[in-house]
């Protein structure tokens, strides 16, 4: 009798717990074995070889040998990352142009999301729909439309022209305004959708509420609606602000060349001068910059978790 | 008694030691709380607090309230009674601000407040969920509405105190609202609610979302509280029982229409309507047509049971046809029956018919009577005895009878 429930159990378990799995072999497999190999290439020297850096061990070499390679680990790709301020300048642009678009994606994003929470039922799936839609285009040719857009001949300056806000073209390329656009642009709908999702649950009797106990609508948002909203900000800073720290084709597109962002440096670094060390160190460091963010996420998420 | 003129969305900051809750209430007529209430402008005897005029809201092509007039009295607990989807929570949440009359006026103390915004008024909710601060404790869920009146810190300290003690909930205070019962948080709410001390409290379903044993002893407190107090109270409920416990008044709204504002017994007693008669309780209608009239008896002759005799001098006679209304616990039962003469006109309406279903609630008994006619006629019995060696068994022939004081004429 207990044995056929035992039994039972596990039939039942199975699945639950190979489905448990599932995410850490993925994170195995597509995160920590290629992290291993960058970790590798960004401890190593460059060469003009191919591939292009001489390997510091070699796993088939035997036990001894990899003793010997690991006694002569060189951290000079990493010293470089310090001393030359190339680096340390791009890392400083990339936090803080990652702060600013976010600041205006939360500025323009909460007013959208909220706007749609309040929405009736049946108009928010439509509002909805039309945040997403713009996935269904392929990011590259919408980046390429804003160009077209920015140009000197562009519909933007066009419409400045005919509305006699400006007397002469405005140059929009190649400069940092193009850039915000076009990060506030593509990074809108990550913003929208965890304010919205974290709006829409919310009790609307706690606004009247408030305002039943004299609040006037100031202070309902301030000191109701803000503060409950503040899981679905984390969440939308967060889903914005890591892959602004990384963004290489927006500033690469729309920005000038004279200031870099750590992604058109890394990618500089291993395309154009070939230095696979030096683009492995620049990529470990950035991850490391940004754990301290995915980590707070993390635990934001997870407070949120147990509150519910 | 203040001289000042009243101030809409004034908060008292008088001090009021029956607020405590140790403190002995004195003995206090009901007829005259009023002068405990809040703020006290100089009294006008002909303005009632709170007048509804011909308000009138829709939705779409909904008429959610459909022309409701009702005064009501400082220092009265009304009810607001009906089915879900009557207009009664519409009608509320026009009092607190939410919604606004397309038609209409609301009078407070004489000054219209239809427009005026929710967070202006000296009028305070409880809402059915509550609607507690889930990011703030007990105690900055209670001084939310007095920081918004700009009131002192050690003043809103002792206001808080105060409101704790009211509905005890010491030493609850640095909880946050998902650390309490459901009941708690029903405390939490009304200190909450009347901690600014408005001249009207608006309770939508308060103890709705409470058991049956706890929603009781809420009630009582509720009337105590209202009592000692003195303040307005306006209660939406969908439970009949809880209205006509606490309160005073109760105004029964159908499909956005006040359709009758009577007490508790006069509600019950003698209903405005058919819909009303079968709303409040329990009640056995039979149609029918007044055949004769005589001095303060009518007779009305009914298809299911025939002549019925009752006592209703004010019925006009014009409309023939009526529903005559008798409530179960006035059907009384007997194995003969009374014997209809001159001496007993008590018995004058007698039902032959069969038990066909008893149902024991303990303290009562309800019988179900198949007469003859195959209608069935229900009878409500006190159990006054342990052992009740009269009891009626199932298939047992017997009569209902009942006076003609104890039925009531209704138009259908």
């Amino acid at each position: 009798m207990s044995g056929r429930r035992i039994s039972t159990r596990r039939i039942f378990a199975r699945p639950a717990r190979f489905a448990a799995i599932v995410p850490y072999v993925w994170m195995v497999l597509f995160f920590l074995v290629p992290f291993g190999f960058v970790l590798k290439i960004s401890l190593s020297q460059t060469a003009i070889a191919r591939p292009p850096y001489i390997p510091v061990f070699d796993l088939t070499a035997g036990a001894a040998a990899l003793k010997a390679a690991f006694a002569s680990l060189s951290i000079d790709n990493f010293r470089l990352l310090v001393s030359d301020n190339l680096y340390v300048l791009s890392y400083l642009r990339s936090v803080v142009v990652a702060l600013i678009s976010t600041s205006i994606l939360l500025l323009i994003g909460y007013p959208i999301a909220y706007g749609m929470a309040r929405l009736p039922k049946r108009w928010q799936g439509v509002a909805m729909m039309l945040v997403i839609v713009p996935f269904w285009t392929s990011f590259l040719i919408r980046i390429y439309a804003w160009i077209n857009i920015l140009q000197h001949d562009g519909l933007l300056n066009r419409v400045l022209l005919m509305l006699h806000l400006v007397s002469q073209p405005v140059v929009w390329l190649s400069t940092d305004s193009a850039m915000y656009i076009g990060i506030v642009y593509s990074y809108l709908p990550f913003m929208i959708l965890p304010l919205y999702a974290t709006l829409s649950k919310m009790d609307t009797a706690l606004e009247e509420a408030a305002a039943d106990l004299g609040a006037g609508p100031g202070k309902v948002f301030w000191l109701v609606t803000f503060p409950l909203s503040l899981p679905g900000v984390g969440a939308g800073v967060l889903l914005c602000f890591i892959p602004i720290v990384g963004e290489f084709v927006i500033p690469d597109l729309l920005a000038g060349s004279n200031s870099l962002m750590i992604g058109q440096t890394l990618w500089l670094e291993f395309f154009m001068n070939k230095d696979w060390p030096v683009a492995s160190a620049c990529a470990i460091a950035l991850l490391v910059l940004l754990i301290a963010p995915l980590l707070l996420y993390d635990r934001l998420q997870r407070r949120q978790l147990e509150a519910q | 008694m203040a001289e000042e003129a009243p101030r809409i969305g004034a908060v008292s900051e008088r001090a009021e030691p029956e607020l405590q809750a140790v403190a002995p209430s004195k003995p206090q007529s009901p007829a005259a709380p009023s002068e405990k209430a809040g703020p006290q402008p100089r009294p006008q005897p002909n303005v009632p607090l709170l007048r509804i005029e011909g308000v009138v809201k829709t939705f779409g092509s909904f008429r959610a309230v459909d022309g409701v007039s009702l005064d009501i009295a400082a220092g009265e607990f009304f009810a607001l009674l009906g089915p879900s989807g009557c207009g009664k929570t519409t009608l509320l949440r026009m009092l607190a601000g939410f919604e606004t009359p397309d038609e209409g006026s609301i009078l407070l103390r004489g000054m219209d407040i239809g427009q005026v915004m929710p967070h202006e008024r000296p009028i305070n909710m409880m809402f059915q969920n509550y609607a507690l601060f889930p990011h703030l404790n007990v105690r900055d869920n209670i001084a939310f509405g007095l920081r918004r009146a700009g009131m002192a810190r050690e003043q809103i300290d002792r206001r808080v105190a105060e409101m704790v003690a009211l509905v005890k909930l010491g030493g609850l205070e640095k909880r946050k609202p998902d650390q309490l019962s459901g009941g708690q948080r029903q405390r939490v709410a009304l200190a909450r609610s009347l901690a600014r001390r408005p001249q009207v409290l608006l309770l939508d379903e308060p103890l709705a979302a409470l058991d049956k044993k706890l929603r009781e002893s809420t009630q009582l407190e509720l009337m105590e509280l209202q009592r000692r107090l003195g303040m307005t109270f306006i209660i939406v409920t969908h439970d009949q029982e809880e209205a006509m416990t606490v309160a005073s008044r109760i105004g029964v709204m159908d499909a956005g229409r006040l359709d009758q504002v009577a007490t508790p017994r006069e509600l019950y007693e003698a209903p405005a309507s058919r819909w009303i008669a079968e709303f409040i309780g329990e009640v056995n209608l039979f149609d029918g047509e007044i055949a004769s009239r005589e001095p303060n008896r009518l007779t009305i002759s009914t298809r299911e049971v025939g002549a019925i005799v009752v006592a209703e001098p004010r019925h006009p006679v014009t409309r023939t046809m009526v529903s005559v209304a008798i409530r179960p616990e006035k059907v009384k039962l007997s194995r003969r029956g009374p014997v209809a003469d001159a001496s007993n006109s008590q018995a004058i309406n007698r039902l032959e018919g069969v038990v066909c279903d008893v149902s024991y609630l303990g303290g009562l008994t309800v019988y179900k009577v198949k007469l003859d006619s195959g209608t069935i006629v229900r009878s409500t019995i006190a159990n006054t005895a342990r052992i009740d060696i009269d009891a009626y068994g199932l298939g047992q022939r017997v009569v209902a009878w009942f006076a003609p004081d104890d039925c009531m004429v209704l138009q259908q």
